[in-house]
């Protein structure tokens, strides 16, 4: 009983700070908009300037964060139970270099015929995938079975090397396309079209569902493969069923905004510090958890920073989040196990 | 003629290019407790994975009721074989309930909550098994014989009709060893569980196993009860242990072991 009240407290509070920050980021101009004036301009009833900030800025980055957030929250969770490894993020197949470094490319190379708007997520996305492809083709080589030890270290080796080949095309670039590759590491809500997200919000929700679907059988693999044989998951199957799924919703969620760091590594982990570790609770809660800390961080950055515009949010997810999971870790230590 | 729950027939086995095992075949008869028994490194974990096949054979093949498990699906091998793999450290904080429900995995479909015959299941799972007063601990904070029970809970909850133990008594204390394989052998007797247990343990397998298998040498070196077949000179030849089959003084068969061959 005390279980489940605990479960519907978590929701309950998650809920309420999804829904303020929605408010509040819907809100933010240079003068707060109230309540009344966003809604005006949400049903386009505003005056002209504010229908344009809450229309066309404040509430793509919304949406965007919501399911950027959710979608990274979940892969997380996600990585850690298939890798049995408290430090996986969903980058830790070295995405996120992938990721960046398609970003960098097209930056530095300026395609000149196709835009940049399409041209850099394009990039980032594919080689995203491309990572995801090497990692795990460098695994299986000289053996038939992939082990998740190899797959790990194959990740960092790959990550290292793509990190090398991205910090050289950032020395090499002229000054305002470095600026633009390290802000764009950093990642950012703003800028994201209406059009780039009927890409991005399909994939995140059909792939976060059958990620969840999965759950039970990421609970019996967190126990380790052999008992997960044992009762009955077809251990290697599913669990490059859930890499190939993750990938394309990190992919997905990278490319537009780029690679915002912690939140894939630590929501899920907040959340089974809290409730244990069954994923069928763990994942749907991240998924709510995840969008509802980006859109706080998103808030927060603009905030913060108002006369440089907004502070980069993988910046601010790390300065709110890193603390209160340490503090978390100090104080629930011995019932995690980790 | 009754089909054997599980029967192997000329399965070989290799890794790196070694041959693990060399056309191994024997079947199970219903309701027993079978002992595969053999040194340390001589494939009896590998013929274990291959019984379900966590591992699949090179050549031969294994028959689950006379069904060849190449052509079925993990889940529903996991309808009839329950296994208790050596325990090793579980490192997530589940409840012991949580771990026991897991048997109950091979039965649902993915998003199904438990059902109230899961849950009784699982209560008389953990009751056999005795770990009715845990159910609300933490797995990751248990001792390796408490988890080892957990475990068993977890494979009664498969309702299985065979069972398959590696080294059972591996990480238990004394009286442990012979509560948990009292248990194995009072469900073979009183619901027919047929049982596989792979050991080194050559007294304690002797007193709970209707038959036994040694391997050596990568086959099947005897088969049979375990008067017949653990003579002097087998368990030299296996065992390379100077040894002797009998009854103690209680009447319950036994093994004395007197110590390592002396090399000519």
């Amino acid at each position: 009983m005390n279980r489940k009240v605990t479960i519907l407290a978590i929701i309950a509070v998650l809920a309420v700070l999804l829904f303020v920050f929605i408010l509040l980021n819907l809100s933010y101009a240079s003068r707060p908009l109230t309540i009344g004036e966003v809604w005006d301009a949400l049903t386009g009833e505003g005056t002209w300037a504010n229908n344009i900030i809450v229309r066309n800025v404040n509430a793509p980055m919304v949406v965007i964060g919501i399911f950027v957030g959710a979608g990274l929250a979940v892969t997380g969770g996600v990585m850690q139970a298939v890798f049995r490894n408290p430090l996986a993020s969903p980058y830790i197949l070295g995405l996120s270099s992938g990721a960046s470094l398609g970003a960098a490319l097209s930056i530095v190379l300026s395609i000149s015929f196709i835009p940049a708007a399409i041209c850099q997520p394009l990039f980032a996305f594919v080689f995203c995938l491309l990572t995801m492809v090497l990692v795990y083709g460098i695994s299986r080589s000289g053996g038939s079975s992939v082990r998740t030890e190899t797959l790990v270290l194959a990740g960092v080796a790959i990550s290292s090397l793509i990190s090398a080949i991205v910090s050289l095309l950032t020395y090499i670039a002229p000054s305002d396309e470095m600026q633009d590759i390290v802000y764009w590491s950093m990642g950012s809500l703003s800028n994201v079209e209406w059009e780039e997200m009927a890409f991005v919000i399909p994939v995140v929700i059909v792939g976060c569902l059958i990620m969840m679907t999965q759950a039970r059988n990421l609970n019996a693999m967190m126990l380790g493969d052999a008992h997960a044989m044992d009762l009955g998951v077809d251990v290697r199957r599913v669990r490059l069923y859930l890499l190939v799924v993750s990938s394309l919703v990190v992919a997905a969620c990278v490319a537009f905004v780029g690679t915002i760091g912690f939140i894939g590594l630590v929501i899920p982990h907040i959340f089974r510090l809290i409730l244990g570790p069954d994923n069928r609770l763990i994942l749907p809660i991240s998924f709510l958890g995840g969008s509802a800390f980006i859109i706080m961080c998103n808030y927060v950055g603009h905030v913060v920073a108002p006369s440089y515009g907004v502070l980069p949010i993988g910046v601010v997810t790390a300065i709110i989040g890193a603390p209160f999971f340490i503090y978390l870790l100090m104080s629930r230590k011995k019932e995690v196990g980790w | 003629m009754v089909t054997a729950p599980i029967e192997t027939r000329d399965l070989c086995y290799e890794y790196n290019q070694r041959q693990i095992l060399d056309r191994v075949s024997f079947s199970l008869h219903p309701g027993e407790i079978l002992g595969i028994l053999g040194p340390n490194g001589c494939g009896k974990t590998t013929l274990l994975k291959n019984l379900n096949k966590n591992l699949k054979p090179m050549k031969g093949c294994v028959l689950l009721e006379g069904n060849d498990l190449e052509g079925m699906h993990k889940k529903d091998i996991a309808r009839h074989i329950a296994s208790v793999p050596q325990t090793n450290e579980i490192r997530f904080a589940f409840t012991v309930r949580e771990i026991v429900e897991m048997g109950r995995m091979p039965f649902q479909e993915a998003l199904r909550g438990n059902s109230s015959e899961d849950e009784r299941i699982v209560e008389e799972a953990m009751e056999q098994a005795g770990v009715s007063s845990m159910a609300d601990r933490y797995i990751n904070t248990m001792s390796g014989g408490e988890r080892q029970r957990v475990i068993i809970a977890r494979a009664l909850a498969q309702s299985p009709e065979i069972l398959l133990m590696d080294e059972p008594t591996l990480h238990l204390d004394i009286n442990m060893q012979f509560e948990v394989l009292d248990l194995i052998s009072s469900l073979a007797r009183k619901r027919g569980l047929s049982v596989i247990i792979v050991s080194h343990d050559l007294p304690m397998v002797a007193r709970y196993c209707d038959r036994m298998i040694l391997i050596h040498d990568r086959k099947v070196f005897a088969e049979g009860a375990p008067e017949d077949i653990l003579t002097p000179g087998n368990m030299r030849t296996v065992f390379n242990i100077d040894a002797e089959y009998g009854r103690d003084e209680r009447g319950n068969p036994t093994v004395k072991l007197f110590g390592a061959c002396r090399r000519p």
